[in-house]
């Protein structure tokens, strides 16, 4: 242990009293990092949390965070922080669900879970059963959709921007005006799954990268579209025997070369006689135009 | 509380047998409670807090405080930056305490890392921690007397924490957002002369300034009046409410991460925790009063027993090297080009690490799955906790004091709504 970070002694016989106390409700017991962390059923919840705070000494529920797991069948895990201030303790308690499943609610064991359990709702719609008021808390009134979910864009769906003609704050889809810019580091030699362009002979996937810079074509593409243009021969040899092939015509070239005294003539002679009528019409509607402003 | 002097009871002995008349008169109409709102802009409110209070007359009914209007998706953008970028982040979160908010995610990366840090890095990053907490002390007990309606102590406390900003800007370049604390140690060593302005200012300056300011209030009998009794908290409803910092010491419980769970350097510190007697509103006020003066304390032992050496870890596959050096070496070159681009890994594992930000514990839990971008980043804030109990402890006071139990709290948005 060489880092500085805070300074937690363990808790000797926290194992086996955690063991006592919860009975068949503990399901999994880890300590990592200098940290203990154990994995409850989800049903019982609020009497684990009873349990631990009477019994176990844990008087101070600090944080509960959501975190999403989207290849797993309970894809959230919530998760409890748990302080004693008599026993100079934490423990990190911790239930998984999926999107329908209800936790059950530890407001009435701490009611400083009531916010944060509706965060946990807002950011990933976990649900809680039993919160008195399970409301959104830090997005937008009437957001859709829940933001910390791996599937949900970093950019969001809608934008919104106050309105000069509506005189109010309108709500848009989002259009940007650049890409957000996903750089993928990764070390191509550790762990990137994407082939880079010209290095088609690492031997891909052969599917379509999902992120990085694109493949164009993999080499065995490459050699077909090659060989597709070199198969057919050409129709006709490509040769120039009179002067109209190469697309200068004499007749062209007399006609420049005239020189012609009268410009103003041959100009009008050209020039499309409706121009200058087109360009009078928009006159007319402009009547009708202002009896509209005055409308509004 | 239910029982004010202005709400008239009809009945009991009085009127034994007596017809009462219930018709009603023009001087006796009926009065319905009526909803506010406070906020989202008002200038007691600290930032853009919305509350929606029911009043009877004058006396709170219920509290709603609605937040997340500065909610800017911190904890999600963090996913998508590698674990350097995401640190300025972290100076945005409470703008007022800038270095404790690094302070917590530094360290959680060097405990996933398990990487240690230089004694001259330790120092420095207490050093400018209690600089930091005097700094937001300015601002808040500053703020807190102004609400409450005295405007000179504000002004004068003001320039303090114009010299703190300063101390940060020599440090790091950056008033505010220092981005100075960095995993492994911190960005920079300081010059000498920075150490010796912050050693003369910490032994003349502050005491001087601050303790002129704050005798113009602790005594101030209108400064009682509006705080003394106000918002009391019990030790059990501390600890329900989840509530740290300056307010659970307030209520009487000596509870000090930098004491119980130390970091850093602060297990060589020798300083005193505050706490209050009552766990009202003065309490918290003086708690943060005294948590200066301990700040002074720390900030002297860091001077005086700072060694030298290297500011910063010298792993180079977390810690980049400097310019200088990378304009010299091929190798230093290649990591600095690496760390900067891809970035360093951390190994797959989760922590919660929480310090002693000034305004309470502020926590990171952080998820790591082995790659360069955190997988998940938790912050937990200090004032969403004590907002929460804003209800709590404003039923049954005057309209009037929820800017003093606003301004007790120490509640800064950047960090509440994330």
């Amino acid at each position: 242990m060489a880092h500085q970070a805070p300074l937690v002694a363990p808790r000797s016989g926290l194992g086996d009293a955690l063991k006592a106390a919860l009975g068949a409700d503990l399901l999994v017991h880890v300590f990592a990092a200098d940290e203990d962390s154990i994995t409850v059923d989800r049903e019982a919840i609020a009497g684990v949390m009873i349990v631990l705070r009477d019994k176990l000494e844990y008087q101070q529920l600090m944080e509960i965070a959501g975190v999403d797991y989207p290849d797993r069948a309970d894809r959230f895990e919530v998760v409890y922080h748990l302080l004693s201030v008599t026993k100079n303790h934490r423990l990190r308690v911790r239930v998984c669900t999926d999107e329908a499943t209800p936790v059950p609610s530890i407001v009435p064991v701490w009611p400083v879970a009531g916010w944060l359990e509706r965060e946990v709702f807002d950011m990933y719609g976990v649900l809680f059963a039993g919160n008195p008021d399970l409301r959104r808390i830090l997005t937008d009134y009437g957001f859709q959709g829940h933001p910390q979910r791996k599937d949900f864009p970093l950019t969001g769906y809608t934008e919104l921007r106050y309105s000069e003609e509506d005189k109010r704050v309108v709500y848009e889809p989002v259009r940007l005006a650049q890409d957000f810019r996903n750089f993928d580091f990764m070390s191509p030699w550790e762990g990137a799954d994407y082939v880079l362009p010209g290095d088609e002979k690492a031997g891909g996937t052969g599917e379509a990268p999902g992120k990085g810079a694109p493949t164009p074509m993999t080499a065995a593409q490459v050699k077909a579209s090659d060989d597709k243009a070199k198969a057919p021969p050409p129709p006709t040899p490509k040769t120039t025997d009179t002067a109209a092939q190469t697309g200068a015509g004499a007749k062209v070239n007399k006609a420049a070369s005239k020189t012609s005294r009268d410009g103003a003539s041959a100009k009008s002679a050209t020039k499309p006689a409706a121009t200058p009528a087109k360009t009078k019409a928009p006159a007319k509607p402009r009547k009708p135009k202002a009896d509209q402003g005055g409308d509004a | 509380m239910t029982d004010t002097p202005h709400v008239k009871h009809y009945g009991g002995d009085m009127f034994e047998g007596y017809p009462v008349d219930t018709a009603e008169t023009a001087g006796d109409q009926a009065v319905t409670n009526y909803t506010i709102n406070f906020g989202p802009q008002h200038p007691a409110a600290h930032g853009v807090l919305r509350l929606v209070l029911e009043l009877d007359g004058e006396i709170i009914e219920r509290v709603d405080p609605h937040v997340g209007l500065l909610h800017r998706g911190t904890e999600k953008l963090i996913e998508y930056k590698t674990y350097l970028q995401a640190l300025p982040y972290f100076d945005r979160l409470d703008y007022c305490s800038p270095l404790a908010m690094e302070h917590s995610y530094v360290l959680a990366i060097e405990k996933l890392l398990d990487l240690e840090v230089p004694a001259r890095g330790q120092y420095l990053r207490v050093l400018f921690a209690e600089l930091t907490r005097i700094c937001n002390h300015m601002l808040n007990i500053g703020s807190h007397v102004m609400d409450v309606g005295a405007m000179t102590p504000n002004l004068w406390v003001f320039e303090l924490r114009e010299d703190c900003l300063n101390f940060f800007e020599r440090a790091s370049g950056a008033r505010m957002h220092s981005a100075y604390f960095r995993p492994g140690g911190v960005h920079q060593d300081v010059p000498e002369r920075l150490l010796y302005d912050i050693g003369e200012w910490v032994e003349k300056r502050l005491p001087k300034l601050f303790g002129d300011a704050m005798s113009l209030v602790i005594d101030n009998r209108i400064f009682k009046q509006r705080n003394v009794d106000i918002a009391t908290v019990s030790k059990e409803d501390a600890l329900a409410w989840g509530f740290s910092g300056p307010l659970i010491r307030g209520s009487g419980i000596a509870w000090d991460l930098r004491k119980s769970q130390p970091y850093d350097a602060y297990a060589k510190m020798e300083f005193d925790i505050p706490v209050g007697t009552r766990g009202d509103c003065y309490d918290r006020f003086m708690v943060r009063v005294e948590e200066v003066y301990q700040s002074a304390k720390i900030i002297k032992q860091c001077l005086r027993d700072m060694p030298t050496g290297p500011v910063a870890s010298l792993d180079r596959k977390v810690v980049p090297p400097k310019r200088g050096e990378m304009k010299q070496s091929m190798e230093s070159l290649i990591h600095h080009f690496k760390l900067y681009t891809e970035g360093f890994h951390v190994p797959a594992g989760e922590v919660y690490v929480a310090t002693e930000s000034p305004k309470g514990e502020f926590g990171v839990y952080l998820v790591s799955d082995g790659s360069n971008k955190p997988y998940r980043c938790k912050i937990r804030p200090t004032a969403f906790s004590h907002l929460q109990a804003m209800e709590m402890m404003s039923k049954g006071h005057m309209l009037a004091d929820t800017t003093a139990i606003i301004g007790a709290i120490d509640v800064v948005f950047g960090e509440c709504d994330r």
